[in-house]
């Protein structure tokens, strides 16, 4: 009487666990993630191959050990008027199960070992980067190798209303950025990891490289990419709000090309920087020489122009400032030596660039009373160096 | 106070007012003010039970809102701020306020009952215990009521994130300790309780093995809140009062943070799982009709495994840069505990092994138990190896694991206990049937969220996030699906309870053939308000 409702349930149960079987393979179809994402690096794939060796004995033992479970569950049944033993001990078999398991461990502790200390070691890289986490994105630095001194900021490119639902989700939804970090294939890329504000994580997992970015201190790490492609990631430490939407995308590219990006982008910087070939106007040397004053100028001839005479003379009003350009240009550049003994006006040839040069000497010639109207270029002050 | 306890004491001398009335008779108070002012110990054990089950569909409402919002790609219901405090407050309220006190529940409950006792050691502190619990629940609720709403920093209130918080952070601060305090005042009685009110004869090594777990446990616990304690203090000084323990600035390191935050952590995790051993091993052996295999061997695993578990916390913390040997060291310790844990489990085997068998809904979840959660030991052995884990750390691969340790391990065990002492606490059975349904629909649905889990892990998708890329899509849907019909399974389970206690049919003394331990043998069922009011003899 009592079996009755339960082998009910039985059966009921197996008709649900059958819809739900059906409902994952019709799932499988749409070609799923099953494992770890396909290895760009020997060291993810030493990985790889370790996943698998252990998930192997793992499946072995429980298959094993619950083949003695569900053994039981079938034969040693009251139902089917088994009597139950009594025995609750037996020192050999539990020995036996407390050694074995130990000697397995050391089977698996064995092989991870060299991994972790291979993991480890950042020594000797081609190429060093340094990326910091930022809420919420990675700023990258080429600190040491081919690319030194490219800098730059890289921020989740998907359009907001991709993730309001207001436009279809692009293929690359949540893992494109601005700007991706370009390395060059075959080449060992250590990684500084540091942050600006909270901790933040940087991972590839097809490098197989993750490291906790730390606000204060700086890790590292190490890949060495081998093969070209684009490589996509997320931030993987919980670091606010949009935690979720600070993605990493490192491009590896052939040695030429990485050459070719890598002076490109030093051009640019190079464009951004101070050009001393070009002409500025009147108020753009104005606006930087008033800066290049205060930090090079006040100290002696005060804000003011009224310096602090007379051992700091005035320039507001001055001879040299308002005579012609050649000769205050000098007095900048070489400073002033009276008797064959240098005074406390310095040259400033070997301080400032040509630019700032331009600009202050413009700036002192067109403030305070002086209204000479001269802008003086860059390339006057060129000629005039020695 | 003497007015409330007199009753009770039945060292005050009122024997003649006892001995007619003691089964009916709750104390001086009646209604609401029963339970406020109750010492008795299964009062306190069905006020923790309760208040778990509160919790655990709170708890649990918060992990439907997680799962309703990563049905699919984009941001639908909840914006990501609200969505980390949701992730935040799901793993506080079910950890502490939901599987701890469910756990403490059944040590009320039981203990006094398996040792031959009275009560626990210190009535009045016991209703303390409690009593702590709802007004740090409250706490952690009202945080979303605050200006910037409840902490949105993950369970683990890592350092510096928790700087960057509203007030939710500083009241949720100090609800961490009022829990703490809780446990650590719950653990001296438990402790206590064992160690002085054994009946004569109850030497420690006839104690059920749910009693040597749970004695362990509170050894744990006096020895772990503490440590929890510091760490979240020592956030609440750097954000109100100047202080930069896990600030680099001012000479301190974000890093400190997590190595205190899991030295507590990770005696957690067996603070959450051997009271679950405990009941499984109580109800394994009563439905195999065999006495339990390997007992002494059970208590030796029990303790090998509580004292690694302060020796491998840093195996949260592969990926922060330790050197090479830390590393290494915390691998091996932590590959360690497979032994232990393989001892438990190839003892409950051992004891099903040519027993004879019966399949009730107690002992079905504790099936599921040993099947999901020895696969959860074996996720947690992939991931105690650095370059797997590294590979796998804070990714879906580490939720799937947890949570069959936690939900499969801790939950399904606080099932399995519940069915199985239900008959002794209410002199009622439970619905046979509709247990079993519970039980498959938890099983079927447990896994369809958690399974699927481990695939999303493996293939990339960060834990914490409320948005995806599109190739995590199917399996997230399949996920979600499952965590809806886990969470209304679960009304399933308080509709058995409620019928059990106010219809079921009358229990008869002994309703599972193999229950063995005092509870069974030496009190009627129910049990009586009060047990064991002389000890009983045993040989």
């Amino acid at each position: 009487m009592a079996r009755k409702p339960a082998r009910g349930i039985a059966t009921r149960a197996h008709a649900a666990f059958a819809a739900v079987c059906g409902f994952l393979y019709s799932g499988m179809a749409l070609a799923l993630e099953w494992n770890l994402q396909p290895a760009g690096s020997k060291l993810a794939e030493d990985i790889h191959d370790l996943h698998e060796y252990v998930m192997i004995l793992c499946t072995v033992i429980f298959i094993g050990v619950f083949a003695f479970m569900f053994y039981a569950v079938y034969a040693h049944r009251k139902s089917k008027g088994h009597k139950a033993a009594q025995f609750h001990e037996n020192t050999t078999v539990e020995i036996l199960w407390t050694v074995i398991p130990a000697i397995i461990l050391v089977g698996i502790a064995w092989p991870t070992t060299r991994t972790v200390v291979a993991q480890k070691d950042t020594s000797n890289p081609d190429l060093t980067i340094k990326v910091t986490g930022y809420q919420w994105k990675w700023g990258y630095d080429y600190v040491k190798g081919e690319g030194e001194g490219i800098s730059f900021v890289s921020t989740l490119s998907t359009p907001r209303d991709q993730i309001e639902n207001k436009a279809p989700k692009g293929e690359h939804y949540l893992l494109e950025v601005d700007n991706e970090l370009v390395v060059p294939v075959g080449k060992k890329i250590r990684m500084l990891t540091t942050a600006g504000d909270v901790i933040h994580s940087w991972w590839v997992p097809a490098f197989g490289a993750k490291q906790d970015a730390i606000p204060g201190f700086i890790r590292d790490l190490w890949f060495r990419p081998e093969k070209t492609g684009t490589f996509r990631s997320q931030c993987v430490e919980l670091c606010g709000k949009e935690h979720g939407f600070m993605p990493i995308v490192v491009k590896v590219v052939t040695q030429e090309e990485y050459s070719r990006w890598s002076g490109e982008q030093l051009k640019l910087i190079a464009a951004a920087a101070d050009d001393p070939n070009k002409t500025y106007t009147m108020d753009e040397l104005k606006k930087r020489g008033e800066l290049v004053y205060a930090k090079n100028c006040t100290v002696c001839h005060q804000a003011t122009g009224k310096g602090t005479p007379p051992a700091f003379p005035p320039l507001d009003g001055s001879k040299m400032v308002t005579g012609p350009k050649e000769g205050q240009i000098q007095t900048v550049l070489n400073g002033v030596v009276k008797n064959g003994t240098p005074t406390a006006m310095v040259g400033f040839g070997k301080q400032l660039n040509d630019v700032e040069l331009a600009a202050v000497i413009t700036y002192t010639r067109n403030n305070w009373g002086n209204k000479t109207g001269d802008a003086i270029q860059p390339a006057e002050v060129k000629a005039l160096r020695k | 106070m003497s007015a409330v306890v007199q009753p009770h004491g039945h060292a005050a001398g009122g024997n003649a007012a006892h001995d007619g009335h003691h089964h009916d008779h709750h104390g001086g108070y009646g209604g609401l003010m029963r339970w406020v002012t109750t010492t008795n110990h299964k009062d306190i054990g069905t006020l923790y039970l309760w208040f778990s089950f509160i919790m655990f569909m709170t708890g649990g409402a918060m992990a439907m809102a997680i799962r309703l919002e990563l049905f699919q790609p984009g941001i639908q219901f909840f914006n990501p701020d609200l969505f980390n405090q949701f992730t935040t407050m799901h793993g506080l309220i079910m950890v502490f306020g939901a599987i701890m006190p469910a756990f403490v529940g059944f040590a009320n409950w039981q203990i006094p009952m398996m040792i031959g006792a009275p009560d626990m050691a210190f009535a009045r502190l016991n209703n303390w215990s409690f009593w702590l619990l709802p007004f740090a629940a409250s706490l952690l609720i009202i945080s979303f009521f605050t200006p910037g709403g409840a902490p949105g920093v993950g369970w683990t209130l890592y350092a510096p994130l928790t700087v960057q918080m509203g007030i939710g952070m500083d009241l949720t601060i100090f609800a961490v300790h009022l829990l703490g305090m809780s446990s650590i005042l719950g653990s001296i009685n438990i402790i206590t309780t064992i160690l002085n009110m054994r009946a004569p004869g109850m030497t420690l090594m006839r104690m059920p093995l749910f009693c040597w777990t749970w004695l362990i446990t509170a050894y744990l616990l006096v020895a772990a809140m503490p440590v929890l304690a510091g760490a979240v203090t020592m956030s609440l000084t750097d954000r109100h009062f100047g202080t930069s323990f896990f600030n680099a600035a001012g000479g301190g390191d974000p890093v400190l943070y997590q190595h205190i935050f899991w030295f507590f952590g990770h005696p957690e995790v067996y603070i959450i799982a051997l009271p679950a051993f405990g009941v499984v091993s109580q109800v394994i052996p009563a439905f195999s009709r065999k006495p339990l295999f390997g007992y002494a061997s059970m208590v030796y695993a029990t303790s090998a495994i509580a004292i690694l578990s302060f020796i491998v916390w840093a195996h949260h913390m592969y990926t922060v840069g330790m050197p090479v040997q830390g590393q290494l060291f915390f691998m091996y310790a932590t590959t360690l505990i497979a032994v232990p844990t393989g001892v438990k489990v190839f003892n409950w085997v051992a004891t099903m092994w040519q027993g004879s068998l019966t399949f009730e809904t107690p002992m079905l979840f504790a099936i599921g138990f040993l099947f999901l959660f020895t696969l959860g030991g074996f996720t947690g052995l992939v991931l105690s190896l650095v370059p797997i884990d590294i590979q796998l750390h804070d990714t879906y691969y580490v939720v799937a694991h947890f949570h069959y340790v936690m939900v499969a391990g801790a939950l399904f065990a606080a099932f399995a206990g519940v069915y199985f002492w239900l008959p002794k606490w209410t002199g009622r059975m439970y619905d046979e049937t509709l247990g079993k349904w519970h039980f498959w629909l938890t099983m079927i649905f447990f896994n369809m969220i958690f399974f699927v889990q481990h695939f999303l892990g493996l293939a990339g998708m960060p834990r914490r996030i409320p948005d995806y890329p599109l190739i995590f899509e199917t399996w997230n849907k399949i996920s979600s699906i499952g965590a809806f019909g886990f969470g209304l399974s679960q009304l399933l389970f308080l509709y058995v309870v409620l019928k059990c206690i106010r219809s079921g049919e009358k229990s008869p003394a002994l309703p599972w053939e193999g229950a063995d331990s005092l509870e069974w043998t030496h009190l009627p069922t129910p049990a009586p308000y009060h047990s064991f009011e002389t000890p009983p003899v045993l040989k």
